[in-house]
């Protein structure tokens, strides 16, 4: 093995170099299974879509419900609370994004967001805050009625599920 | 009294044994006739302690596991049942997760004094950053075994700790959503922090093993940070400090058990016997108390990547702690200004501590910046310049010296 400096890379070389790399693409294609086994699986996947009547849901009534094991807040907004969401100049958020943007057209009073605080996971707490929208007790963060981050670490605003109205009345959610 | 290949045994068989497997030799060699400093003091014990706790926790972990159930809809009942059913399961229990916070509050110790005596210098490098990774490998260990009760501070850690991950550029969700196994903390979740959680004990413990052996190759620090030179520097490890480090777990372990059959709650928090609830959070959350520094430094930095950073930074800082001190003089009995820093050190980890267990906001998160702050400029700032800067105290000319002339100086207890 003590072939000195400047040698000339010989056949022997290259086998070496040929059998670690069948090696290292050999070890790769093994352990890909391993990692892989760890990502959401079949049946989680397969989650149905959640579909959601919206009749019962009062005035200023936040209604939670589960999809894809995370709580979704459906809020019924007051003229109140989309006014208060409007007034805001869009540029001053931390998040800039208009409320126009963050409900279905002509469903101004429905607001779904995924009900996760977006800076460590916690489920905020409604109609709190100074906001009127949501408190997270975590850590702080404090969104609007629009479900937009204002105050406190989280750097976005809260999510939007994909969802369709499928009648007035009723949503899909997924 | 060079500890090596004294060790004749005595019978027949021993003899024929140890020429096919040198095993009694090696024990000998390493437990027996080990040559340790003399002027050890007890915050030396700790290693024997830690050790002694490691074999606790996987012996309760091994037995209740017979009884647990890995499922989202069982394991919270399944421990009530170990609770309540199962011959001294409350007992087994309470052991295992006290035990798991006196391990923590031994591992401080053990890191403080290391700290505090130079106990990572060269040639002691490895050997300290072994315990860096049997501590990183311990804070996972405890995060995931605090998961699996499936109450509500074991599914809301969960998620806050894994959302972690959600932080780094791009690849977060990806990161979390395979961390999970699912859209959320969730059964997946649980069935995989179980099986790690058995796994990486037996880890920890292949890496204290390695832990011990660099410790033997450099031999131990002690208090004057000086090396051995001569024999008489040292005392055999049987009996001088197999006895010392018995009379020391023996304290130790009255004060587990003061834990375990008085106040086997005092740690824990009492929103954990409510079961997981995936829709409700909890209204104060907040860590086991081992980890409360870490949160608050968390907390402390008002942005998420920064604090997930800060949090990260916070520990693998500790693995360049041999090359950020600049000081050839190992221990702090002959360190005037970094014996001052280093308090103000331990003073603001116990800060931290505090801090993190209490909301944050106000004057809370103001104190957490500074203390955040003190704890980075330690070690990133303070130490490298310490080095140039400081004129050390004189120090003996050996061990024994040091010990059996008794000067004027010195006299001083850690």
């Amino acid at each position: 093995m003590a072939a000195t400096e400047a040698a000339e890379p010989t056949r022997r070389d290259f086998l070496y170099i040929a059998t670690t790399a069948v090696a290292a693409v050999g070890t790769a294609a093994a352990v890909w299974p391993l990692i892989s086994q760890m990502n959401p699986d079949a049946s989680v996947l397969a989650l149905a879509a959640t579909e959601v009547d919206l009749t019962p849901i009062a005035e200023g009534q936040i209604l939670t419900v589960k999809w894809r094991g995370k709580p979704v807040f459906i809020s019924h907004r007051t003229k109140k609370e989309i006014e208060e969401a409007r007034a805001v100049p869009v540029n001053s958020l931390p998040d800039p994004q208009s409320d126009e943007a963050r409900v279905k057209k002509g469903h101004d009073q429905w607001l779904v967001v995924i009900g996760i605080c977006t800076h460590l996971g916690c489920v905020p707490l409604g109609h709190q805050g100074q906001y009127d929208g949501w408190f997270c007790p975590c850590h702080g963060s404090v969104y609007d009625t629009s479900g937009r981050i204002r105050q406190g670490p989280a750097p976005t605003n809260l999510e939007i599920p994909p969802y369709e109205f499928a009648s007035d009345t009723k949503i899909v959610i997924g | 009294m060079s500890g090596h290949s004294t060790y004749r045994p005595q019978s027949r068989f021993m003899q024929w044994f140890e020429s096919r497997l040198p095993i009694g030799g090696l024990v000998h060699s390493s437990f027996v006739a080990y040559p340790t400093p003399r002027n050890l003091n007890y915050w030396w014990t700790f290693g024997g302690i830690l050790s002694f706790m490691l074999a606790v926790q996987i012996a309760t972990g091994v037995v209740l596991v017979m009884h647990y159930t890995p499922t989202a809809a069982q394991a919270f009942d399944s421990i009530e049942h170990i609770m309540r059913d199962v011959n001294y399961g409350w007992l087994l229990r309470y052991l295992h997760a006290n035990g798991g916070s006196m391990f923590f509050l031994a591992v401080y110790i053990h890191m403080f004094r290391g700290l505090y005596y130079g106990s990572y210098k060269a040639p002691r490098e490895v050997l300290w950053i072994l315990g860096v990774i049997i501590f990183l490998l311990m804070m996972v260990t405890a995060f995931m075994g605090y998961v699996l009760p499936w109450g509500q501070m074991s599914f809301w850690a969960a998620t806050v700790i894994t959302n972690l991950f959600s932080a780094i550029p791009l690849f977060g969700k990806g990161v979390t959503e395979w961390l999970w196994g699912a859209y959320a903390v969730d059964q997946p979740t649980l069935l995989r922090f179980f099986s790690l959680h058995y796994l990486l004990p037996f880890m920890i413990v292949g890496v204290v093993i390695l832990h011990i052996w660099a410790l033997h190759v450099a031999g131990q620090n002690n208090p004057t940070g000086i090396d051995v030179k001569a024999d008489k520097d040292t005392l055999p490890f049987t009996p001088y400090a197999t006895i010392k480090d018995s009379f020391i777990l023996v304290c130790f372990l009255i004060l587990l058990a003061w834990f375990v059959f008085y106040i086997p709650n005092y740690l824990g928090h009492s929103d954990n016997y409510i079961p997981a609830n995936p829709l409700q959070t909890p209204p104060h959350i907040v860590p086991e108390w081992y980890f409360l520094p870490y949160y608050a430094i968390l907390r402390a930095i008002p942005s998420k990547l920064g604090g997930v950073f800060a949090l990260f930074a916070s520990i693998a800082v500790l693995a360049f702690l041999p090359w950020l001190d600049t000081s050839k003089v190992r221990s702090a009995r002959y360190r005037p200004l970094f014996r001052q820093f280093f308090w103000i050190l331990v003073i603001s980890c116990i800060g931290l501590g505090y801090l993190g267990s209490q909301p944050p906001e106000g004057g809370f998160v103001i104190a957490a910046r500074i203390f955040t702050a003190y704890y980075f400029l330690f070690f990133l700032v303070i130490l490298p310049l310490l080095g140039l800067i400081e004129k050390p105290r004189p120090l003996p000319t050996s061990i024994s010296e040091a010990v059996l002339k008794k000067p004027a100086a010195a006299g001083h207890k850690a």
